[in-house]
């Protein structure tokens, strides 16, 4: 067992768990006040649903031997049979499955959530909960093994996809695409302003996605070695020339620097450079990110001209930006790569993904949308989810009296209050 | 007695409370209000969309005076409240019946 690799990919996967949160605070600050909650839970709910999916049967159907034709993995490895603390991927010199294991849970738990900010304000929590349960079970496991699986389809056609532009973004903004088109417009869509409630909290989210992409992009590397260097440093590179490349296109179109387009324009540099990180020099890095910057928000404008209203621009930021990254690496990548050989291999890589997810996810969105229906009712997207579907307010305005849902009771809190303390007496 | 109500920009009430304490004027009340004038509020942008924010931040200051003072206080506190830039507000003032103190029962001009 490789120790130092060990130790590395470890420290990744709490890296990458940290983005899940940090994206629930990046949409959180978002969305209006009276669905705040809803848009963390969105994302929370996916690391607790897809967690468990992942032991019983995500990671054997991503990562166990392909069933045929690179598809999809068989299920040898249910509940992690068959998997101990002695069980190292590739030789002797390979890491823990369970590293390798925890470090990829954590992907398969990000890329749903990702959609969830196309769906904001407007859908049952029941209904999305069954939704990213069956999504990443019929979408994310077969398209994470035709990328990352070493018989996976598009892992033999030698597509460059080092930490997720097809597998994770362009996956996640397609299928956000397609639930939007099931789930249809907010009430009061180009009408009403929808203001973010807290740029600060986007922000905030922002940042730790930041920090925790170091984790997912050089994680994906599964080594402590030059190559998982390059890829943090292009990480940062491209970061911060995409929040450039945001602000200008802003500044030039829209008249101010927004902090909203600082922090969207980050996050846009992030996704495109996820898939070509490792393959491209710190210049490519630099034309990469300022592209996806300036691309990116001109393509969030899309959603107003063609009429469907994805909330929080997923579409824009993660399948623009992860097709960005895809396409470029074909033709910026280093050793000899890059070329138009490559780049058709990309395009082929990243349309199948499209064509798949978009497909398999409007049917997903159909399936919920017909049994338990998908779309919160009329009152509740007016009145605001969070009350009707998490029984609670994100903040407390009220300066005269109780709260805004007028409790006057503390009959529960006093009687919890009460046991807690006979319990401590009786201890 | 006279209502002199104001509703300006937010950032004048330091130097309107001064104008008014060196004018005499014992109490005032302060309420945070929104609202707009003919300048119809400003223009935010968030992701390209721009959104037209009519109600803006405004305080309204109420003050209770005899009726004598009520002109020459008018103009106190419009002197004050002027910045010259459009959205300083309006100043305006009505009738009052009568004013009662509430800790004395006093009435009238005394309750002022």
């Amino acid at each position: 067992m490789n120790g130092a690799d060990t130790a590395f990919v470890l420290i990744s996967a709490a890296l990458v768990m940290l983005m899940t949160p940090g994206l629930a605070f990046f949409y959180g600050g978002m969305v209006r006040v009276k669905s705040a909650l809803n848009m963390l839970m969105m994302s929370l709910i996916s690391l607790a649903i897809v967690s468990v999916v992942w032991v019983l049967y995500g990671y054997s159907l991503t990562f166990g031997d392909d069933i045929g034709g690179g598809l999809l993995g068989n299920l040898d490895h249910i509940g992690f049979k068959g998997i101990g603390v002695d069980t190292l991927t590739g030789g002797t010199e390979g890491i823990p499955v369970f590293a390798f294991a925890l470090f990829q849970m954590m992907f398969a738990i990000l890329t749903p959530a990702l959609m969830s900010g196309a769906l904001a304000d407007r859908v049952k929590f029941s209904a999305w909960a069954l939704f990213i349960t069956l999504w990443v079970s019929v979408v994310y496991f077969p398209v994470a093994h035709w990328v990352w699986s070493s018989d996976g389809w598009l892992h033999s056609l030698g597509v460059i996809d080092f930490a997720g532009g097809t597998a994770v973004h362009i996956n996640a903004g397609v299928g956000a695409l397609a639930a939007v088109l099931v789930v249809g417009k907010r009430i009061g869509f180009k009408k009403d302003p929808m203001r973010p409630h807290s740029l600060p909290l986007v922000v905030l989210g922002m940042a730790l996605l930041w920090f925790g992409w170091f984790g997912f992009n050089a994680g994906s590397e599964l080594a402590a070695d030059g190559t998982a260097a390059l890829m943090a440093f292009n990480t940062q590179i491209a970061t911060a020339a995409a929040m450039v490349g945001w602000l200008a296109y802003e500044r030039i179109r829209h008249g101010a620097f927004t902090t909203l387009g600082a922090a969207s324009g980050a996050v846009a540099g992030l996704v495109a450079i996820t898939p070509s990180g490792a393959n491209v020099s710190p210049f490519g890095a630099i034309l990469i990110g300022v592209v996806a910057g300036a691309v990116c928000s001109w393509a969030v404008s899309l959603k107003y001209k063609l009429g469907y209203d994805d909330s929080l621009d997923v579409v824009g930021v993660h399948l623009v930006g992860g097709v960005i990254g895809t396409l470029l690496v074909g033709l910026l990548a280093t050793d000899g790569l890059g070329g138009l050989e490559q780049f058709g291999k990309q395009a082929v890589g990243a349309v199948s993904v499209m064509a798949y997810s978009f497909v398999v996810s409007w049917i997903l969105a159909k399936i919920v949308d017909a049994t338990i229906g998908f779309r919160a009712s009329e009152d509740d997207e007016t009145s605001g989810v969070d009350m009707a579907y998490h029984a609670e307010s994100a903040y407390d305005y009220s300066a005269v009296g109780g709260s805004p849902a007028g409790r006057s009771s503390v009959a529960a809190p006093t009687e919890t209050l009460a046991t807690a303390t006979n319990k401590k007496v009786d201890a | 007695m006279k209502l002199i109500t104001a509703v300006v920009k937010p950032h004048r009430l330091d130097e309107i409370k001064e104008a008014l304490q060196t004018f005499g004027v014992q109490g005032l009340t302060v309420t945070e209000a929104s609202g707009y004038g003919r300048q119809r509020g400003h223009t935010e942008v968030y992701r390209g969309a721009e959104y037209t924010v009519d109600l803006v931040p405004k305080i309204r200051i109420e003050v209770l005076v005899e009726d004598d003072d009520a002109e020459q206080l008018i103009d106190v506190v419009v002197k004050a409240a002027r910045t010259g830039k459009i959205g300083d507000g309006k100043v305006w003032s009505v009738p009052v019946e009568t004013a009662v103190r509430v800790r004395t029962g006093e009435r009238g001009p005394d309750a002022l």
